[in-house]
């Protein structure tokens, strides 16, 4: 098997596994670069699999083709209004953050087979009928070479996760919002003599994280699982976060950190098809992604410093 | 200083009320009638002694990962771990319980300490990893919950068993399981662990509010800074606090291999154990006491949900909307706090 093959093999799974957990991460890097820890990302992205799913089984017949790309921008929508309840807690009620996210994730998925069972008398839905399609991209999929590897039968979606973690950097440290949004994170006090509404912009930042959670959850639902049961989102909100420390609280760190877990994901599924790792036992490939991910962070990335009023509610004239 | 304690009991009571509140609303709300639901719920937790047990036989797993959660808080250590701490503990005991032939006096407690050592060792690396590198705990104990759910599946299909999807089950000379208690309880799976369970809780009050170890332990998680200064070795207690949550959650898993099930089936998902201790350990405020009577209302809640659907037709998953709005409402303790004040200054 020549390398083009195998990277052709390897890549695009690699990226549409990412895709979900990119956009969750880069929720959680505005959250916590704003200064509010947020484990809810899972409950977050477990609300944007449930909303995506029903919306795309209820208007898949008046929307067609068009279902899966407005069932996300309706989960963005719904999950950033249920992120306010973490945003409430977390910044006007003074909770502590991750007891109020751990409430986050409690509450989605409950709520989501609760209100599953409601509208459809069963502990799951039925598959969807439009989810996401692989699609060689016009023009670039003729590039010779790189065309192949990156470009033919895959999910633009994921090309669209990469260019918002560019975004994502952009306006965090080119734009005056993402200079507010750091700052009310490391010094809320010296934000706020400065004029800065510290409760404002964490708002902003948890809602902003909450669109994101809900974007990667029902892209990971209308790619991956494509139907809404108790069983969709395991854990993939805990990789996200797990890609936000990783990725040193930096957007395109943790896109980096996303694509790493999502290239080891993949493995796991395709490996039986590389000859290398066809003998190795499955195991092994199961656990690599989270041993690796422990060696990584216990060897060559080092400490990890987090922004530094992350988790504390910020309490006007208190030193 | 004495309305501050009297805030500490009120504020998880209040929370309790709300959460029960919210979840009769909601059941108005599409259509149920709110007080069979609830009537369904205390039946099917405390209807008859079958019931009973059942509650008794969730809530034993639930004070010992509840234990595990709050232990490590106490040191400033959020350790969501204990999940994969539960199954490693639960897959040593299987190994103990079906692996050696011995007297029960021996057999019985030696799988029940290897299993809280199967769960202290999968709770030291994060620790480890935490004091020497300054690791994020909570990345790493993500991490090998995955881990040991995967290396379990696989033992147990290679090494524990002959490619089966289930272990046999162990000699009844390692079991929890009592005939005299399941007579009792009408054949419910209560076991002798709840025992365990409440020796355990005791342990950690007595390690935290009675010995040196528990003042170090304390220390470092309300300053390390501070505690280094004093002379202590935060490393050390860090690894330490990691490790003696570990076996709690280990404990666990034992309760439920030697007591409920008997077996380790291979699993697709996770127990939910670790993450409800997580539920279990804030209601209860992270005391000894405390985990003990939140276990036994999340216990209660669970088993008794079950009967939900077929009694009163309500989903049972209205009972875990609940939990996290109990959670929610405890995380918000400032906004309690700040409403009670407000009504004693109205009364003036």
């Amino acid at each position: 098997m020549g390398v083009i093959e195998l990277l052709a093999q390897v890549i695009p799974p690699a990226l549409f596994f990412s895709a979900p957990l990119i956009f969750t991460a880069l929720g959680g890097v505005f959250s916590e670069r704003s200064g509010v820890v947020n484990i809810g990302l899972e409950g977050l992205m477990v609300m944007g699999a449930f909303v995506g799913i029903v919306f795309n089984l209820t208007f898949a017949d008046v929307l067609g083709p068009w279902t899966p790309w407005v069932s996300i921008l309706v989960a963005m929508v719904v999950s950033a209004i249920f992120s306010v309840i973490h945003a409430v807690a977390a910044v006007s009620f003074r909770a502590d953050q991750v007891v109020s996210g751990v409430a986050i994730n409690f509450l989605a998925l409950g709520l989501g087979i609760f209100l599953t069972k409601q509208f459809y008398g069963k502990g799951q839905t039925d598959m969807v009928t439009q989810p996401f399609y692989t699609t060689d991209i016009w023009f670039l999929s003729d590039i010779p070479f790189l065309g192949p590897i990156f470009f033919e039968g895959i999910y633009v979606i994921s090309y669209i996760s990469i260019i918002l973690a560019l975004v994502c950097w952009y306006i965090m440290y080119k734009t005056p919002f993402g200079l507010r949004l750091r700052a009310v994170g490391e010094h809320p006090m010296a934000a706020d003599t400065n004029g800065i509404s510290v409760t404002k912009m964490r708002y902003v930042a948890v809602i902003i994280s909450g669109a994101f959670g809900g974007l990667g959850g029902s892209v990971f639902a209308l790619t991956i699982a494509l139907n809404f049961s108790h069983a969709t989102i395991v854990g993939q909100g805990f990789m996200a976060l797990a890609a936000v420390i990783f990725g040193k609280w930096h957007p395109l760190g943790a896109m980096g950190a996303a694509l790493f877990f999502g290239f080891a994901q993949s493995l796991s599924v395709i490996g039986a098809g590389i000859p290398l790792l066809a003998d190795v036992p499955q195991v092994f490939l199961l656990i690599a992604p989270y041993v690796l991910t422990i060696l990584a962070l216990a060897g060559f990335i080092g400490r990890s410093e987090a922004p530094r009023a992350n988790g504390e509610p910020y309490i006007k004239g208190s030193r | 200083m004495t309305s501050n304690k009297m805030f500490n009991i009120l504020v998880p009571v209040i929370s309790v009320l709300i959460g029960l509140l919210s979840g009769a609303v909601i059941m108005l709300g599409f259509g149920y009638n709110p007080i069979e639901g609830y009537a369904a719920l205390w039946e099917g937790a405390f209807g008859d002694m079958y019931f009973v047990g059942e509650t008794v036989r969730q809530v034993t797993p639930y004070i010992l990962t509840g234990l595990a959660v709050a232990f490590a808080f106490r040191t400033g250590l959020f350790n969501i771990g204990a999940e994969g701490q539960v199954i490693v503990g639960w897959l040593a005991a299987i190994w103990v319980g079906i692996t050696f032939d011995l007297p029960m006096y021996i057999h019985l407690p030696f799988a029940v300490i290897v299993a809280a050592l199967a769960g202290a060792i999968w709770g030291f690396i994060p620790g480890l990893l935490k004091a020497r590198l300054g690791v994020h705990e909570v990345i790493v104990t993500i991490m090998l919950n995955y881990v040991a759910l995967y290396s379990s599946n696989a033992l147990i299909r290679s090494v524990l068993s002959d490619n089966q999807d289930k272990t046999d089950k162990i000699a009844a000379t390692a079991s929890l399981s009592s005939e005299w208690l399941q007579n009792l309880t009408f054949f419910s799976r209560m076991h002798y662990g709840i025992l365990i369970a409440v020796f355990a809780a005791i342990i950690m009050w007595f390690l935290i509010e009675r010995t040196s170890i528990g003042y170090e332990l304390k220390s470092v998680g309300y300053n390390q800074h501070a505690s280094k200064y004093a002379g202590m070795n935060v490393q050390r207690n860090i690894i330490l606090a990691m490790v003696i949550s570990g076996a709690f959650a280990g404990l666990a898993g034992a309760m439920e291999g030697l007591g409920t099930y008997g077996n380790m089936s291979v699993s697709s998902g996770f127990t939910n154990l670790g993450f409800d201790g997580i539920a279990v350990a804030l209601l209860g405020a992270n005391t000894a006491i405390g985990v003990i009577l939140a276990a036994f209302l999340f216990g209660a809640l669970k088993v008794g949900a079950l009967n939900m659907p077929t009694e009163a037709g309500v989903p049972n998953e209205l009972v875990d909307i609940i939990i996290a709005l109990i959670i929610f409402f405890v995380a918000s303790s400032y906004i309690i706090r700040w409403v009670l004040l407000r009504l004693k200054k109205g009364e003036k």
